[in-house]
């Protein structure tokens, strides 16, 4: 089981919620967990099978596109994060 | 040693120092063998890295034919490239408009007034995207503006690739991780690409910031924004950095080094401390920004709460 953080503009799809528990040994397994329980979820993070351009999904506080994307391995009590990709910088 | 005068503070851009944080690095546990350099971009004369950007941005496009006298300039940014763009503005002599989110410090909106900016502020709620969206509606309405646009210019990444990535080349005979805080990705990507050519090897890494749940407010997802000059594929590491870890490390920084440095500065250099625990030997070099001083005015320096009282303002 781990704790996925949703952002404010998603909490509306999982009823308000901050964080979400989800089950999964990938962050395949763990967003089909959710999106399961919460289907809006779906056509909002993922475009064409893959996480979405302007969102970022961190595990232990990395970016799965630098680690091994869906595939990147979660393991138990893992917090995970969800963000809309920002402008930074100033 | 003689130091020649310079005929403009144009001409003070760049030639940044290195400083070794070796206390730092040693009260931070990290092995005997792994040396801990930080690249202090607050010495620039604006006090940030984005003078390099915002001169090298203008002059590319006088060079091309697209910025001519006469025309205003027109920029989204929180703050340190407004800032540097009216210092080079001012000096060329062009009038410049920036539009600034209101979440921004204090300090930022006073120094672009005082450097002769006109400031546009854009709902604080919308962040940094918000800003980039109300610029491009206003130059894509006002055909007397023309905007550099850092977020989409080639020649950001191309400062930090001639300036920045090439000074570290030929300061330092090895260098195993590169850490820079990502924003627009010029810094990263130029200094990252410079440094890859050198040191084949190189772990290119980016400290990214954890926004605080106001500052992302309710904006749709679909607001996000992946500025065009950055390719996540090119970055070896992308980790994210919470706002009181990132104070952290700035405590850390003037504690054991006398080192007084802005937000995005203690972000690299929490993550530069992360990644060399992970080495035995080798070299990490982290890019700080800019100093401190843009960020007195803050709470965080002594709030109990760091992270709540950093929630609802853009730090960088």
């Amino acid at each position: 089981m781990s704790s996925i953080r949703i952002p404010p503009a998603l909490r509306a799809e999982v009823g308000g919620e901050a964080r979400v528990d989800a089950d999964g040994e990938t962050v395949r397994e763990l967003l089909d967990d959710l999106m399961a329980r919460f289907p809006n979820l779906r056509e909002r993070i993922f475009a064409e099978g893959e996480i979405a351009s302007f969102v970022n999904v961190y595990v232990e506080g990395e970016d799965v596109r630098t680690l091994r994307g869906l595939d990147t391995p979660v393991s138990d009590g893992s917090t995970v994060i969800l963000l809309p990709a920002m402008a930074g910088g100033s | 040693m003689g130091v020649s005068p310079a005929p403009s503070l144009l001409g003070l851009i760049g030639g940044t120092p290195l400083v070794e944080l070796g206390r730092l690095a040693r009260a931070a546990g990290v092995p005997e063998g792994v040396r801990l350099y930080a690249k202090l971009e607050g010495q620039n004369p604006t006090g940030s890295t984005k003078d390099r950007v915002a001169l090298a941005m203008i002059e590319a496009a006088e060079a091309s034919g697209e910025l001519e006298p006469g025309r205003e300039l027109l920029e989204p940014t929180s703050g340190n490239t407004g800032i540097s763009l009216a210092l080079v503005a001012k000096l060329k002599g062009y009038p410049l408009t920036c539009v600034l989110p209101e979440s921004v410090t204090e300090e930022r909106r006073r120094l672009l007034g005082l450097y002769g900016a006109t400031v546009i502020a854009s709902p604080g709620g919308e962040g940094s995207n918000g800003a980039v969206r109300l610029a491009l509606e206003l130059a894509a309405r006002e055909p007397r503006y023309f905007m550099p646009f850092q977020y989409g210019n080639d020649a950001n990444p191309r400062a930090h690739y001639d300036g920045t990535g090439t000074e570290i080349a030929e300061a330092l005979d090895r260098v195993d991780i590169l850490v820079a805080g990502l924003g627009t990705g010029g810094t990263l990507m130029g200094a990252g690409r410079r440094l890859r050519e050198r040191f084949p090897g190189v772990v290119v890494a980016a400290a990214e910031p954890l926004p605080g749940d106001p500052v992302m407010g309710l904006r749709s997802l679909e607001d996000g924004y992946v500025p065009p000059i950055l390719d996540v594929a090119a970055l070896d590491r992308k980790v994210l950095v919470s706002n009181a870890e990132a104070v952290a490390a700035l405590h850390g920084l003037l504690r054991h080094e006398g080192l007084f440095a802005g937000v995005s500065s203690g972000a690299a250099a929490h993550v530069g401390v992360k990644l060399a625990l992970e080495l035995d030997e080798g070299v990490v070099v982290c890019i700080l920004a800019d100093g401190g001083w843009k960020y007195l005015s803050a709470d965080f320096w002594s709030a109990p709460d760091v992270a709540g009282s950093m929630e609802s303002t853009l730090w960088w």
